[in-house]
């Protein structure tokens, strides 16, 4: 649902359905919804079983990179002897991205029921909700909920009753959106510096503390236990895109837009009708211009590209951008792109982590490029210059992060270049000057 | 243990055959190829941050860091193609975006990775046009100055005081392109071994407070050596300008000291150039050839017996000569060895600042001297003292006129020596060939470094000339000779000679330990 907006009637709530119950959050409340059956259910079955049903369902991950599930759950191996974790994403720190919060915020025993699903389906005992440390709220939700399943033994040491240990931790991010990459959050639940590891080691075979470990994106979690419940068939009829996307999406809509806020569709919608219809639309007097539809670090698409985008992995693979977190960021006609562009390359040179040389320097001199061209300085040697330097940042570090700072940032200045040559030659300059 | 798999892969169109789970970097070493790098460094855990090592493997759809890449059956690598450089110039203009490029000021010049890299791969001009970014240098504490602008982050210091020193005294601070090196809090750079950081940085950024602004690294002549500060016998280069040693760097040997040393050795040089020597022979307080000296001493062992009081960082060389002069005259031998405190490197297996502060106590041991804390003890009026590179400081010196003589073979003259003492001036370890045997029966050469001031000579050489004076024969016309002489007559050194030790060195027989 569109909250804080009422639900839309061509949204299809699942995760979303208890978005601003307050009755929802309690264990009591969640259970009278429904809650911990499939839990139940799923300690009463093999963990490959469960897993086959994710694999079934069609499950892709919903923190941007779209990696089937219940692969992703095979992968780790069930009873070499060693300790399993499962992490669950919860940084998101993707500019432009804020549905795990709302899912923390209503449903916090829908993600613990999730991860206790997912915990015992990879065959691990132990789980931590990674959250940023700016989630206040969210964390003191889930902390709560937390200790009411500590407290109803759901989980501990005889989860609901079933022999099987499943303990479920929080642990408070410290403010880096490096540390959403999944390597990097290994590192900072073990205390170290949030950078990113090389792989290999995945880490299925080697990863937190050395061990067999599975991250999942807060979203992907809390839409297991409905497909427990409703079965894999179910979760594919409700996709438009089946078989290759299935189920529903949360959008995060915000930008120049009439009615920003978390929207729950099911894949394949039409992008269009959404922006229009179920967003409101532009503010009054103003026309969309761009688009960026899956979290800052993909690429951006211009309005025209957007309305022929069927909203699915796939779909947005097609205009040469990605669904990623499904952040959508939305600029209108009143908008310099060059300008937003400069903003946006500023945050990934704030946020690299310093290691791989081509985005530590590289992220910090385009940014430095394109605060130039904003002031009026620019030359359209710079243009070439920042392709060139996004080309040599790409496909050439340990994480993608230095990728994500000249995706959004070229396709930019392909698409808007003549918002760029204006300032270049001075026949329109941006008045004002882009600061941190 | 079974013998590795080996696996057979293509680099730079050379067939290579390397253990299985090698890396691409190591296994292009063995085909004659460095890759470039910089973050990479074979005794640190690997980071794969500086993405200079990036090369083409076939089949890859991208670059492999090659450094933390594992070498696969068949692979055919790619170093200089067009991609695998085009990359390797983007990481090169991208380091020297923030550079000073202050070369000409920057004691790393000459031996400096970014200047040899850059030179070899890099881009003739740069595309920056903005500030450059600017932080002030700072004082790590102990030898150490961080220039950061000169830093390219490879965290190789950060990784060797982590993994080998433990001691987590630095750290990355920051992001981005504000990242630099920081020291934790309430932490100095103080560690006993952490110097090496300067060696380890393959830029300018940590530089050694000892020899800033000395000298250029082009200007230098470099030596193979053995540090003599402690009896761990680190292998180590001496360097000299104009014939003045101005810094000693570890030199790898990965039985002994890996690739490092620890600060106390490696900063105490500057004795080596010390001004007040003994530079001419003496008898009876007046300068005299050579061959009167000699004499002198030899007339004065005449029907006494020698009471050689020798120093522990005499070469093996110098106390095999002694031990004829002792057995010709039936006298005795004793050392002493100064103590200080013990200082490990915990990273690394039998690696330590020794407490036995002098370079070859086992030599003299294996040898025949006694080791005591007052080897002056008991000298009479039938005994010749002789001091071979002992200076006797902190020792009771009452024995001087006890004896029926004193003879000094020494780089400074003793406090309080008889008028009549017999002066041979000799060279210190720098200034002449031979070899040490350290704390685990490793016999390692050291060669000379620079020459010996005035008319002072080796202390094998003198004590050949003596020997000869004394009525022995043998050929010991170099250190060689005496070396192979000293192996044919010593049995833990048996079968050893100058050929076999090379540059590693060589276990003496029965020595009981595995170092």
């Amino acid at each position: 649902m569109g909250f804080p907006h009422k639900s839309h009637p061509r949204e299809t709530p699942v995760l979303s359905k208890y978005f601003g119950d307050p009755e929802a959050r309690s264990l009591e409340g969640w259970k009278a919804r429904g809650g911990y059956k499939a839990l139940q259910q799923a300690l009463a079955t093999d963990p490959v079983a469960v897993q086959n049903v994710i694999k079934e369902s069609g499950l892709r991950g919903r923190g941007g990179a779209g990696f089937p599930t219940g692969l992703k759950w095979s992968f780790m191996k069930q009873g070499d002897g060693k300790p399993h974790y499962l992490c669950c994403n919860a940084d998101e720190s993707e500019p432009g991205t804020f549905k795990d919060r709302e899912i923390m915020r209503w449903t916090p025993h829908g993600l613990i029921e999730g991860c206790a699903i997912g915990a015992y389906a990879i065959g691990a005992e132990t789980a931590y909700i990674y959250i940023r440390g700016e989630f206040t709220e969210p964390i003191e939700r889930m902390e709560l909920a937390l200790a009411e399943a500590r407290a109803a033994g759901i989980i501990g040491a005889n989860a609901m009753g079933s022999g099987k240990k499943i303990d479920i931790w929080v642990h408070r991010g410290a403010g880096a959106y490096i540390c959403g990459e999944e390597t990097a959050l290994m590192n900072s639940i073990e205390g170290k510096r949030g950078n990113p590891r090389i792989k290999p080691p995945f880490p299925a075979v080697a990863g937190l503390f050395g061990m067999p470990t599975t991250i999942n994106n807060v979203e992907t979690l809390a839409a297991v236990p409905h497909i427990l419940n409703n079965g894999a068939e179910w979760y594919k009829a409700m996709s438009l895109s089946s078989p290759k996307s299935n189920g529903s999406k949360l959008f995060s809509v915000c930008g120049n837009v009439a009615k920003p806020g978390n929207y729950e569709v099911v894949m394949g919608f039409s992008f269009k009708e959404f922006l229009y219809d179920l967003c409101g639309g532009p503010l009054p007097g103003r026309k969309f211009k761009a688009i960026i539809p899956g979290g800052s670090s993909v690429p951006v698409i211009t309005i025209e590209e957007a309305e022929q985008v069927k909203m699915d992995y796939e779909g947005f693979l097609e205009f040469g951008t990605m669904l990623g977190s499904g952040g959508v960021i939305i600029f209108d006609d009143a908008q310099s792109m060059p300008k937003q562009l400069a903003r946006l390359a500023r945050f990934y040179a704030h946020e690299s982590c310093a290691q791989c040389t081509q985005c530590r320097e590289g992220t910090a001199w385009m940014t430095k490029i394109l605060e130039r061209i904003v002031a009026g300085h620019g030359t359209f040697e710079d243009l070439d210059t920042i392709f060139e330097l996004s080309d040599s940042m790409t496909g050439k570090t340990i994480c993608v992060l230095s990728d994500s700072c000249g995706a959004p940032v070229c396709s930019g200045i392909t698409k808007f270049r003549h918002e760029f040559e204006a300032l270049i030659t001075g026949k329109r300059s941006s008045t004002v000057a882009v600061t941190a | 243990m079974s013998e590795p798999k080996l696996i057979n892969l293509t680099i730079e169109g050379r067939a290579v055959s390397v253990p299985e789970g090698t890396t691409i970097l190591e296994a292009a070493k063995t085909a004659g190829v460095l890759i470039p790098h910089y973050c990479y460094h074979p005794g640190l855990p690997i980071a794969g941050v500086c993405r200079m090592c990036l090369v083409d493997v076939e089949k890859m759809p991208k670059l492999a860091p090659s450094c933390a890449t594992t070498v696969g059956e068949g692979q055919v690598v790619h170093v200089y193609s067009e991609k695998a450089l085009e990359a390797r110039k983007g990481v090169l203009e991208l380091l020297l975006i923030n550079h000073p490029l202050d070369c000409p000021i920057c004691d790393q010049a000459g031996e400096c990775e970014l200047q040899d890299y850059t030179f070899q791969e890099g881009r003739a001009d740069s595309r920056y046009r903005e500030p450059k970014r600017f932080t002030a240098a700072e004082d790590f504490g102990g030898d150490v100055l961080y220039v950061q602008n000169r830093c390219i982050l490879c965290t190789r210091c950060v990784r060797f005081m982590d993994d080998v020193a433990e001691d987590t005294a630095l750290c990355v601070q920051e992001r981005g392109d504000r990242a630099g090196i920081g020291r934790s809090p309430n932490h100095g750079l103080t560690h006993a071994w952490a110097s090496n950081v300067v060696d380890l940085c393959p830029v300018g950024a940590l530089i050694s407070k000892d020899f800033l602004n000395k000298a250029r690294s082009w200007d230098l002549d470099r030596t193979a050596s053995i540090c003599p500060n402690c009896s761990q016998g680190c292998n180590i280069t001496l360097e000299t300008r104009d014939a003045v040693v101005v810094r000693m760097k570890p030199r790898s040997n990965t039985a002994v000291n890996q690739y490092y040393a620890c600060d106390e050795g490696r900063l105490n040089y500057h004795w080596i150039n010390r001004a007040d020597r003994l530079e001419t022979p003496v008898v009876a307080g007046r300068a005299v050839e050579w061959d009167v000296a000699i004499a002198a001493a030899a007339a004065a062992l005449k029907g006494k017996k020698a009471r050689v009081v020798a120093s522990a960082s005499l070469s093996n060389e110098a106390l095999y000569l002694l031990k004829q002069v002792i057995g010709a005259t039936g006298g005795s031998g004793a050392f002493r060895v100064m103590q200080g405190a013990e200082a490990p490197l915990a990273g690394v297996h039998d690696l330590a600042l020794r407490a036995d502060r002098a370079a070859n106590a086992t030599g003299a041991e294996l040898l025949g001297f006694s080791r005591t804390d007052n080897p002056l003890a008991g000298i009479g009026s039938g005994d010749v003292l002789v001091l071979a590179g002992e200076e006797c400081v902190g020792l009771d010196t009452t024995a001087f006129a006890a004896a029926a003589a004193v003879i000094v073979l020494g780089t400074a003259a003793p406090a309080q020596l008889p008028s009549n003492a017999i002066l041979l001036p000799v060279a210190n370890f720098a200034e002449e060939e031979g070899t040490f045997t350290n704390l685990r029966g490793r016999v390692q050469r050291f060669m000379q470094a620079k020459a010996a001031p005035g008319f002072a000579r080796p202390t094998w050489s003198v004590l050949a000339d003596l020997l000869a004076a004394l009525g022995s024969k043998g050929n010991l016309a170099s250190a060689e000779s005496v070396f192979a002489s000293l192996a044919g007559s010593e049995a833990p050194f048996g079968g050893m000679s100058y050929d076999t030790l090379a540059l590693k060195g060589q276990i003496v027989t029965g020595a009981g330990v595995t170092a």
